[in-house]
């Protein structure tokens, strides 16, 4: 089962990064970007590593590639192509939509009051206590020392998009 | 569990030359805000200075702490002491050069000083690393702060395309490093050197893979230490880049990148050491040649300077590909001495290419022997130690890499290396002759040397004569120095 799961989204990572490198559209390319970390965040999670996935899926799929967008757009990406051929979304998309929702909200309510923890994969040792405790006890330093390139991007950006002196 | 969650006084002591860099950033930054654009930085640059020299007090300190500290992140030794005294020296030079010029080309800001302090910071971090976590965050950190400093003017094109050149490919080597590095810590388990040279010894994983991983490392440290086939991007961001920090970049930066790549491939990837053998050799050899023919062709200085430093790149891949203490003692060496006499030149040019830099050829250094006698004679140290002429520290630098070479049984290398250095000699004698036997061309009266650029031209001049004939100074540190810990 592992192994299905990991050949599985293990492919769809690399056919998702090759058609980010080969399409021509951005948004399509940044389209396969999420298809890549997506996958990626699965296959954290069978190595045991959920808290990595849960960031994957916020900080990577989430904020990350809403800049990207943002970039992209300011950019000018160039006009959008549409197709006419989504006829089912014009009017089944809010019914779905709320079906998804109220769909989720059930297993959501349904599994925390159950209180059983899902686990896929052989390994573990992968939750937010664990990852919080190697971070603030082994990997202090590089943790820390992070933080210097923030400050250095901080200054660079003052720096670089700062108005002009004259 | 009571854990205390506070490093312990001991561990500071031995990172404390960082902390002192990064505390002195850190006001900077926010002393900044409160400052006006037209306000004077003379006491930002006085400021900088003082805690430049603290670090290297701070250094000293970590050297008399010896060990490992933060759970094996990094390590203090002599190798990193030495690397980072020659880091922060360079850094001293980049603010005294760079007070006046960045007060001519409208860009006197207290984000140069800011950015100068974390790259050296940086660069203390890449000296002592004894994790590839640490050696990728602080690469970033030297790097990340560089790429800025490289297009510190703004409103230049050049230096715009220096410093994106720089950061785009740089970026692109470094995900080469991190790649690497992911394949390490799965063939091996760890990332941290020592873990990781017991297991390659222990001959546990003996597959392909390996090699492949620490083949990917070095082309993450052979792009930051410009050695072919990864110097291109070399010429263009010297080019561009203010000529300050051009002569920072050729000399701190490339310090410390040395010195990583020396640490990780004398302890973790030891046993390996036979198999990169003639990698390295042919790396070292192709550099040199790049190098220095192209160095032929340039009428640019900085650019010409540029392919210099990736010819010196390559000599000191000589050194490590002997891959003995003797071997390395001589890249420390060499290592050193290049930093003081090509800061010295940079520092020449910084002064010569006067407002805009608009004269940066070596047409324009024409009857400079009439017009600035002493800026003259000063270059011509400099141009005569950069070829290895005796009595000048680059003659000791050359000398000893070419003696590790030797006993280390590299006889072809020498002998490339060497014809390599005869070649070099063309393309600097004719900075001297065009010095010596032109006419002035330009009648222009000239500027006066601002005090820090004179400064730094004066004592890296004499340094660079003080090693030439007295070179146990530093070669007794660095030969004490070049054992690693294993």
């Amino acid at each position: 089962m592992d192994l299905v799961l990991f050949l599985t989204f293990a492919i769809i990572a690399v056919v998702c990064g090759l058609s980010m490198a080969l399409q021509r559209h951005p948004v399509a390319s940044a389209l396969s970007l999420i298809g890549v970390m997506v996958s990626l965040a699965v296959l954290y999670v069978l190595l045991g590593a959920e808290f990595i996935a849960a960031a994957q899926l916020v900080v990577y799929s989430g904020a990350i590639m809403v800049l990207f967008i943002f970039v992209i757009m300011l950019l000018n990406a160039g006009a959008e192509k549409t197709t006419h051929k989504a006829g089912l979304a014009h009017f089944m998309g809010i019914p779905l939509l709320l079906l998804l929702l109220a769909v989720s909200t059930w297993v959501i309510t349904k599994s925390t009051l159950a209180g059983k923890m899902v686990k896929f994969g052989a390994f573990s040792g992968g939750g937010p206590r664990e990852v919080g405790w190697e971070l603030f006890t082994r990997y202090v330093l590089p943790f820390e020392v992070t933080s210097i390139l923030i400050l250095i991007a901080i200054a660079g950006a003052v720096r670089l998009a700062d108005r002009e002196l004259d | 569990m009571a854990t205390n969650f506070f490093p312990s006084n001991a561990d500071m002591l031995k990172f404390l030359p960082e902390t002192v860099l990064t505390l002195a950033g850190t006001l900077l930054l926010l002393v900044e805000g409160f400052k006006k654009e037209r306000d004077s930085r003379t006491g930002v640059a006085m400021f900088t200075l003082l805690a430049i020299v603290a670090a290297m007090g701070a250094s000293v300190v970590a050297y008399q702490n010896p060990g490992l500290a933060f759970s094996n992140m990094v390590i203090s030794d002599g190798f990193a002491a030495f690397f980072r005294v020659v880091a922060y020296v360079v850094g001293i030079f980049t603010v005294l050069c760079s007070m006046n010029y960045l007060e001519r080309e409208k860009a006197h800001t207290g984000e140069f000083y800011i950015l100068l302090l974390f790259s050296l910071a940086g660069q203390g971090i890449m000296a002592s690393a004894n994790e590839l976590m640490m050696v990728f965050i602080g690469l970033e950190v030297s790097s990340i702060a560089s790429y800025i400093l490289a297009g510190y003017l703004r409103d230049d094109k050049r230096s715009n395309e220096s410093s994106l050149k720089y950061f785009l490919l740089g970026s692109f080597a470094t995900a080469f490093l991190l790649y690497g590095v992911a394949w390490i810590y799965g063939m091996t388990g760890s990332t941290n050197l020592g873990e990781i040279r017991t297991a390659l010894s222990s001959g546990a994983p003996s597959s392909i893979m390996v090699p492949a991983a620490a083949a990917l490392i070095l082309v993450g440290f052979a792009f930051k230490i410009s050695a072919a086939p990864f110097q291109a991007w070399a010429p263009d961001v010297y080019q561009g880049a203010p000529a300050p920090v051009a002569g920072f970049l050729s000399a701190g930066p490339k310090a410390a990148a040395f010195a990583i790549f020396l640490r990780v491939f004398l302890t973790a990837f030891d046993p390996l050491a036979a198999k990169f053998a003639p990698v390295l050799w042919m790396m070292a050899l192709a550099t040199m040649i790049v190098g220095n023919f192209a160095a032929l062709w340039q009428n640019n200085i900085k650019r010409m300077l540029g392919y210099s430093s990736i010819a010196h790149a390559g000599y000191v891949l000589v050194a490590v590909t002997t891959h003995s203490t003797m071997g390395t003692a001589a890249a420390m060496f060499y290592l050193a001495a290049y930093a003081l006499m090509n800061y010295g030149a940079f520092a020449i040019v910084t002064h010569v290419a006067g407002d805009g830099e608009k004269h940066v050829t070596v047409d324009d250094l024409k009857g400079l022997s009439q017009r600035q006698p002493a800026v003259a004679a000063l270059l011509t140290i400099f141009m005569l130690s950069l070829i290895g002429v005796p009595l000048t520290a680059g003659f000791f630098g050359k000398f000893y890499i070419f003696k590790a070479a030797i006993e280390g049984k590299f006889v072809w290398l020498t002998a490339l290396g060497l014809l390599n250095s005869a070649v070099a000699a063309y393309y600097y004698l004719r900075v001297l002759v065009v010095m010596y036997m032109h006419e002035p061309e330009t009648t222009e009266h000239p500027e006066e040397i601002p005090g820090g650029v004179k400064l730094t031209m004066w004592v890296t001049a004499a340094a660079t004569l003080v090693l030439g004939i007295f070179p146990g100074i530093v070669l007794d540190l660095a030969n004490q120095f070049a054992v690693l810990g294993k």
